[in-house]
């Protein structure tokens, strides 16, 4: 590309430790001849390597697959809440129903929303415009990614509809009872959930060997390591973190899978296999997962605060370092889900020690994203909205976290009630809060029209009390004795009382209400498609490169590639006239 | 704290209430100053005509010193709900008092089976007492349990005890208890084991030595043979 040769007299000196390289997918046939796209339909939107399409595609998936785990929650929900009567619109909710229940919604809920979502999806459509590129750097392994993708989810299904049903082990799947059908009495949901898993995350690790070579090599000419936005650094530390930690899990996912179809012992302990050994393989990559899934939400929420806020992000480098560290530290507290799991309780103090330690990068993250806050002149629009109730939420979930690290005070919340609340103020935040946020913020960019405010506002706030509404109540029934994955509590005297069973009707009407609530966001997002009022290239007045684009952008992103001059919050900077900075404006 | 919800009925449960209770202390106080925090400033800085925002870097001493600070505060924090823990776990599972007496406990799909040494103390003899969803002990008394399962994982918890442990098939795990109060208290079973894992509740009945003796004099009797059935699988109401 010439650009590159312009680049070298127009960008100062000091800026051009970047990559050359600017040329997004050498060797992509849709990208010669100047970034004409494809012109029919199949291969604009469905075998398209555009980032964008595939970005938007594997969003519009994990919208569905979050409307079945929804479901799920509420046909649950429902069953706690007014046991064995039959739910509206399901049915009613037997035992094994129940169990096969919570283990899909889990995984849905984890696998294919969350992860498609927020790195797939955001990780797609941003990096390449953020960065200034015009694709990803290998495309048509992108779009493979998405293919193999959208078979998993197809396998999944297919698990609900097969003899025996779903299967109801719970998402993390631990043998013995995972490993035989004789015990599990889903002899074909459970290989075909599994297989599922594995699929998907061959999937992610070929979308995130995408995001990190282009990340590393396919800036813009003048962006250097410091003048990447933070989203773009959280989605490729937390796909570096995936790549690193999912093959112990595929390395177990195939021994498991032998061991349900092809009569091995792996985990049998009756012929010398060891069950907790599955365990160690899924956490190892279990606790990562979190911070693979948390690190995106924190770069989005990232981007909306700084914007809406114009304010320069808050001690950038301390914000990156703490990422990197706490991203190191996910390894070392995975057995932190076993303490009373029948592992040495000597080792248990270890995983106390280092659980409790990785408090510390987190608390000093959300720190300075509330003190970017300080001195800005905040407008709540309601991707704001979203951006600061990520972290009002997030730090419950975080400090409750604490309660469960301490061995000691896990050995009774364990597999309680406490810890769903626990987690579910981690991962509503993450995948639901943190991804609306994202979506209001970029909504323009990616369909060249805005949404309306007015249904977003009615959209958060549903939303938000439904979600306190649903998880407050669980801590206390969990802190009581609640424990998890019990389709009706009446057969336990000390938890059949109506004291806790009005919390867990409570609960289930904070549930109907987030449901609700959704309606909002899908009508204003369908209609904003087509009356949505035009979008601007740059209608939030943002510095980040997406915004030089044109609203959408067309394939090949840019009309000119952009060189870049600052970094990504130079916000309300004195002595201007205006209050943003654009990365690719001169000075 | 914990106690206000369900009772307490081993000599640990005050310990590990008491944890909690120290833990909520330390988190509840920054969760309020965050929250307190982060909500003054969404109100104090919204936006405002011809309001200008500040440019702040974050990279400045002064400025560091309201992350520092705070950081050293957690780690100090950290500290003692660490030494706390430690201490508190190295009682309940990691050194046992000597054992006055043993219990079996075996978990399958979907029933608990206790075995209870008889009159002579010691498992594995003739008058060995066996019963199905029905754990019988006497108060003041440390005992020493071994835990298995026939089949799957399951998970031995009493919340009254604020005791849980996996049983893991093929192994058996130690551990122990020591009841104070009497009464009778759920046994759950905490680790999902397939279709049957919400109908595994046993009953655990914490006794005076004088009426467990006599509960065990009657259940050991040729004639009382298997003492079966607790609530298992019948609804409370």
């Amino acid at each position: 590309m010439a650009l590159t040769v312009d680049a070298e007299h127009t960008v100062p000196a000091r800026r051009r430790g970047a990559p050359a390289s600017h040329d997004g997918h050498r060797g992509a046939p849709a990208a010669h001849g100047g970034h004409h796209g494809p012109t029919s339909f199949w291969s604009t939107y469905v075998f398209s390597t555009d980032h964008k399409v595939i970005g938007l595609q594997y969003m519009f998936t994990g919208m569905v697959m979050a409307l079945i785990g929804g479901f799920m929650a509420y046909a649950f929900r429902m069953q706690l809440a007014f046991p064995d009567q039959p739910v509206p619109g399901f049915g009613l909710v037997t035992p094994n129903v129940y169990n096969s229940l919570v283990t899909n919604h889990g995984a849905i809920m984890i696998f294919w929303v969350a992860m498609p979502m927020l790195i797939a999806g955001f990780g797609n459509f941003l990096i390449p415009l953020m960065i200034g590129c015009d694709d990803m750097v290998f495309p048509r392994l992108n779009r493979l990614s998405y293919q193999l993708f959208f078979v998993s989810a197809i396998v999944l299904l297919a698990s609900f509809v097969v003899p025996g049903g779903g299967f109801g082990g719970a998402w993390t799947s631990y043998p013995p009872l995972s490993s035989s059908g004789t015990f599990n009495h889903t002899p074909w949901g459970a290989p075909l959930w599994l297989a599922a898993v594995a699929i998907e995350f061959i999937a992610f690790l070929l979308g995130g060997i995408n995001f990190i070579t282009t990340a590393m090599n396919a800036r813009a000419p003048g962006m250097r390591m410091w003048d990447i936005p933070m989203v773009v650094w959280m989605i490729v530390i937390a796909s570096i973190l995936f790549m690193a930690s999912a093959g112990p899990l595929i390395a177990g996912a195939i021994m498991l899978l032998l061991d349900q179809v092809a009569g091995t012992h792996f985990f049998t302990p009756a012929a010398g296999g060891d069950p907790l050994l599955w365990q160690h393989l899924f956490w190892f990559f279990g606790h990562p997962e979190v911070y693979v899934v948390l690190l995106p939400a924190m770069g989005i929420v990232a981007e909306v605060i700084t914007v809406h806020a114009r304010k320069k992000l808050f001690a950038y480098k301390t914000i990156l370092y703490t990422t990197a560290g706490t991203a190191a530290f996910s390894f070392v507290v995975w057995a932190h889900h076993q303490f009373v799991a029948g592992i040495d309780p000597r080792m248990a103090n270890l995983f106390t020690i280092t659980t409790l330690l990785i408090s510390i990068p987190i608390g000093e993250m959300l720190f300075c994203y509330i003190a970017t806050l300080w001195g800005g002149s905040i407008e709540f629009k309601t991707s704001m909205l979203f951006g600061v109730a990520f972290l009002a939420e997030f730090l419950l979930g975080g400090v409750t976290g604490i309660f469960l690290g301490a061995s000691a005070v896990d050995v009774y919340l364990h597999d309680t009630y406490f810890v769903v609340a626990h987690f579910h103020y981690t991962f509503v935040p993450i995948a639901i809060i943190a991804v609306f946020a994202g979506i209001y913020h970029w909504y323009p960019k990616m369909f060249g029209r805005l949404m309306d405010e007015t249904l977003g506002k009615i959209h958060f706030w549903g939303t938000i009390i439904g979600f306190n509404t649903i998880f407050l109540p669980l801590f206390v029934t969990g802190a009581a004795g609640d424990h998890r994955r019990i389709y009706s509590y009446q057969h336990f005297q000390q938890l059949a009382t109506d004291g806790l069973q009005s919390l867990r009707v409570v609960a289930t009407v904070g549930m109907l209400i987030m449901l609700l609530a959704q309606t909002a966001f899908i009508v204003n997002f369908v209609r904003s498609l087509v009356r949505g009022a035009p979008a601007a290239a740059n209608p939030w007045r943002a510095n980040t490169l997406e915004w030089a684009a044109p609203s959408p952008p067309p394939h090949g992103n840019f009309a000119e590639m952009p060189t870049v001059y600052r970094g990504p919050y130079e916000y309300s900077v004195p002595g201007r006239t205006e209050d943003y900075w654009p990365q690719n404006v001169p000075a | 704290m914990i106690d206000w919800l369900t009772p307490r009925a081993s000599s640990f449960a005050g310990d590990i209430d008491w944890l909690f209770a120290l833990i909520l202390g330390f988190v509840g106080f920054w969760f309020v100053v965050a929250e307190v925090v982060l909500f003054s400033f969404l109100f104090k800085f919204r936006r405002r005509r011809n309001a200008r925002a500040r440019y702040v870097t974050g990279t400045l001493k002064t400025e560091k010193r309201w992350i520092s600070v705070p950081h050293v505060l957690i780690i100090l924090c950290d500290v003692v709900i660490i030494a706390a823990t430690l201490s508190v776990w190295a009682a309940v599972k990691q050194s046992f008092p000597p054992a006055q007496e043993k219990v079996r406990i075996v978990a399958q799909q979907w029933a608990w089976t206790f075995v209870h040494p008889g009159p002579d103390g010691a498992l594995d003899t003739a008058d060995d007492v066996t019963t199905i969803d029905e754990l019988h002990v006497k108060t003041d008394t440390t005992y020493h349990f071994e835990l298995t399962a026939k089949d799957v994982l399951h998970s031995f918890s009493v919340p009254a005890f604020r005791l849980k442990q996996d049983a893991v098939p093929g192994r058996v795990i130690t551990g122990w208890f020591k009841p104070t109060t009497p009464g009778q208290y759920d046994v759950q079973c905490a680790e999902i084991c397939g279709i049957g894992h919400g109908l595994m509740p046993a009953r655990i009945t914490v006794e005076t030595k004088e009426q467990h003796d006599q509960w065990l004099r009657r259940a050991a009797a040729p004639a009382g043979g298997l003492v079966a059935t607790g609530p298992g699988g019948t609804p409370w109401r």
